[in-house]
């Protein structure tokens, strides 16, 4: 299997749901807002305008259009973060996913300079919620390689970002595995998928020429974010009209 | 028994057992306290967290990065005096190699401490080891990193051997020379008699290094770069950044160089051996350094002007004319004022001095002048100078004057600089030095803040970086203090086999040359 994801911008409202879907199903903590001033917000999935460095070319208020785009890890099939890794911190499973060990990560943040899309967030301070925020945390705990993965707290001083929802994955196996029958993949979808309002995100497996998201990647509105720098992303986007 | 030279026992044996002064415990203490503040700021940010840094998203990397470029680089200083110069058989090379090899070796410690201050999980440093993968750009530093430590350790100890049996031998009595004293000697002489055999061995591991050791410093530099250069990041993906780097390293190098050794020249007046010869020979190198590395900086910028990429641009923008662009351009003046204190006055005649303008006198008003316009140019309301010139055109007319000033300015100073080679060299090395520090800041700082999907960001460093970088620098200066109480600055052997390469040289009759005259007759075939 290689799991990839649509966005369909022509349907997305720009609500931002799949970013809190995001934080809640992933234990992101929300930082203070002077940190967030500083840049330290984690959004594993990120909603921004796009341009995102507005230039004398792009307009200025009101004769401008400002599309939004949400943003994920791609899970690149050529992912820049997995090769400057000095630990194996970081590393592509082999259904195509992107993994995070928090046990392994050295903190030495290479990997988040090499990204070129910016989804990889670092642990500025060990994480912190407010009042009730913290007993209501996503008791899922799974284990990839002997160590927690996915939405397990993570400590100070390590990188973290999207896994698709690993744990979801892991839980829809373990299911389809209880009840003795193959598992299928359309049994799992990630949290932002689930909550998309205006259900612009698909999700499937890429090696399946019949799935949704095969037939959509051949859509001539199919485009993938920086073509140019050779990360072969499997998040695909629908251009808007 | 080794015998050592008068001059060198007076000079550089019996100061190593004087007494400190109350001038070096204070020099000790003041570091020490600089070193005490950067601990506690270390220890902070440990329990904090690397939140206490002003880095941020993008800005993942900040000044501790920059540092470890800097003082890596300062490293190359060893390589290239004693390397290099001793594999192509420079004479002059003798005094000075030992400052240089220990700049190599303190500055490799101190470059490599600030990566693991850098670290978010520090205690997870053995990971590197235990489940490092060739295929990251960091590994390759590791390795080449660790080889280049313990090469330049070895390569610092090899020579100080037969100084070391010298110093067992020639020690003073006790209440001077304390037993520890003696006894650390003797070990770390490791039973050198200074036979033939010896010396044989010797010679032939100090060579072997010599060779061994320049790839690998030229591969520790060029690796750094790459760190960078193999992402693909605006502004770092660029083939010349290995040469780029390795030239900037040699460079900054030779400016500590000149920095350390006029401190170890003056405070242990060290005049007869670290002459002006040693400051006129490196001076040449340091100024084809400086030539190359303006090339290769040019080169650099060129390729992206030109390109306009919609990425890279923005990057180089925001350091000709943007946030960047003082410390950019203050780099450039530093690189200039470097080259002009070396060249000018070496091109100046002797008879200059007479001339009016070749006066500090001069050289005064008119860097006065300059500041003056300066501060107009840089004041964010200038009050226009005359109706008739539109800003822009008096503010070209100040850029002008500006560099008419300057330029009087360094005439004007330049007969004075003549007449103090070590002066000018310290200058230019500071110079260079700080530049360098700048150069690497311009490299770092403005692509991660150009990040391509991220919002422009802001990077200013907090106290805890500041403070951090002035322990290190502080931690580079105990090191250098302690070692050379120890130690023999100058290496003994080294220049005592120079003296009797310059005494056998003197009892060769070389043939006076003909004068010109002479030549001129011969050439219309009269002999005379």
């Amino acid at each position: 299997m290689r799991w990839s994801m649509v966005i369909d911008l022509d349907k997305c409202v720009g609500c931002q749901g799949c970013s809190i879907a995001c934080r809640f199903e992933n234990n992101t903590p929300a930082v203070k807002p002077s940190e967030a001033l500083k840049g330290r917000a984690v959004r594993w999935n990120d909603v921004f305008p796009l341009p995102v460095n507005p230039t004398e070319e792009t307009g200025d208020y009101p004769n401008v259009k400002t599309r939004y785009l949400t943003r994920p890890c791609m899970h690149c099939d050529n992912p820049p973060c997995v090769k400057v890794c000095p630990v194996q911190a970081t590393f592509k499973n082999e259904e195509g996913l992107v993994q995070q060990n928090y046990a392994r990560c050295i903190g030495c943040r290479f990997c988040t300079v090499a990204c070129p899309y910016g989804v990889r967030y670092f642990n500025w301070y060990a994480p912190e919620w407010e009042g009730d925020l913290a007993g209501y945390l996503n008791p899922d705990r799974i284990e990839g390689g002997g160590v927690l993965e996915g939405p397990a707290v993570r400590p100070k001083g390590v990188v973290e970002k999207c896994t698709f929802c690993i744990h979801r994955l892991q839980k829809a196996r373990a299911r389809a595995q209880a009840e003795g029958r193959p598992f299928r993949a359309d049994e799992y979808v990630p949290a932002c998928v689930q909550t998309c309002t205006g259900k612009a995100r698909f999700f499937g497996d890429l090696d399946d020429p019949n799935s949704t998201v095969s037939l959509l990647a051949k859509s001539p509105r199919a485009f993938r974010l920086l073509e140019e720098v050779g990360t072969h992303p499997k998040v695909i986007y629908l251009r808007e009209g | 028994m080794l015998k050592a030279d008068p001059r060198d026992q007076a000079k550089l044996i019996d100061p190593l057992f004087a007494a400190p002064g109350p001038r070096f415990w204070l020099a000790v203490l003041a570091l020490l306290a600089v070193i005490g503040w950067g601990a506690f700021m270390y220890l902070r940010q440990l329990l904090l967290g690397l939140g206490e840094t002003g880095m941020d998203r993008p800005t993942y990397w900040g000044v501790y990065m920059v540092n470890f470029i800097f003082f890596i680089g300062i490293s190359h200083a060893g390589t290239l005096i004693s390397a290099i110069l001793r594999v192509t058989g420079a004479e002059w090379r003798r005094p000075i190699t030992r400052v240089a090899e220990a700049i190599t070796t303190f500055a490799l410690l101190v470059g490599t401490l600030q990566i693991i201050i850098d670290m978010g999980r520090p205690d997870r440093l053995l990971f590197v080891i235990l489940h490092g993968r060739l295929q990251s750009p960091i590994l390759w530093d590791v390795v080449s990193v660790t080889t280049y430590l313990l090469g330049s350790l070895t390569y610092l100890y090899l020579p100080l051997i037969p100084d070391l049996a010298i110093l067992r031998d020639n020690a003073p009595d006790a209440p001077r020379a304390p037993a520890w004293r003696r006894t650390l000697y003797a070990v770390l002489a490791l039973g050198w008699r200074g036979n033939r055999a010896q010396w044989a061995r010797l010679e032939r591991a100090i060579s072997v290094m010599a060779v061994f050791i320049i790839p690998v410093a030229v591969s520790v530099h060029t690796i750094i770069s790459w760190i960078l250069a193999t992402t693909v990041q605006p502004g770092w993906h660029s083939s010349i950044f290995g040469p780029y780097f390795v030239v900037g390293a040699i460079f900054s190098g030779i400016g500590a160089l000149f920095i350390a050794m006029t401190a170890v020249r003056k405070v242990l007046g060290l005049d007869q051996y670290i002459a002006e010869r040693q400051y006129r020979n490196l001076g040449l190198l340091f100024i084809a350094m400086n030539a190359i590395w303006a090339y290769f900086t040019y080169a650099e910028h060129l390729s992206i002007a030109a390109g306009q990429q919609t990425e890279e641009f923005p990057v180089l923008a925001s350091k000709l004319w943007g946030e960047f662009a003082p410390g950019f351009w203050a780099m450039l003046a530093l690189m200039g004022v470097a080259f002009w204190v070396l060249v000018v006055p070496k091109l100046l005649p002797a008879a200059a001095g007479r001339v009016p303008v070749f006066r500090p006198r001069f050289a005064l008003a008119t860097a006065g002048a300059a500041a003056i316009t300066l501060f107009v140019l840089v004041s964010p309301q200038p009050t226009p100078v005359s109706a008739a010139l539109t800003d822009a055109n008096s503010r070209m007319l100040a850029w002008v004057l500006l560099m008419v000033f300057l330029v009087g300015a360094g005439l004007g100073i330049s007969p004075w600089l003549k007449a103090r080679p070590v002066t000018a060299s310290v200058i230019a090395a500071g110079c260079v030095v700080v530049g360098m520090w700048l150069e690497r800041w311009n490299i770092i700082v403005p692509t991660l803040t150009h990040a391509r999907l991220i919002p422009y960001a802001v990077y200013r460093p907090t106290l805890t970086e500041i403070a951090l970088t002035a322990a290190s620098l502080a931690l580079f200066g105990l090191m250098f203090l302690i070692f050379f109480k120890l130690f023999p600055a100058v290496s003994i052997w080294e220049v005592a086999e120079g003296r009797v390469i310059e005494a056998a040289r003197s009892k060769v009759v070389i043939p006076a040359p003909e004068s010109t005259e002479i030549k001129r007759w011969r050439r219309w075939g009269i002999r005379k």
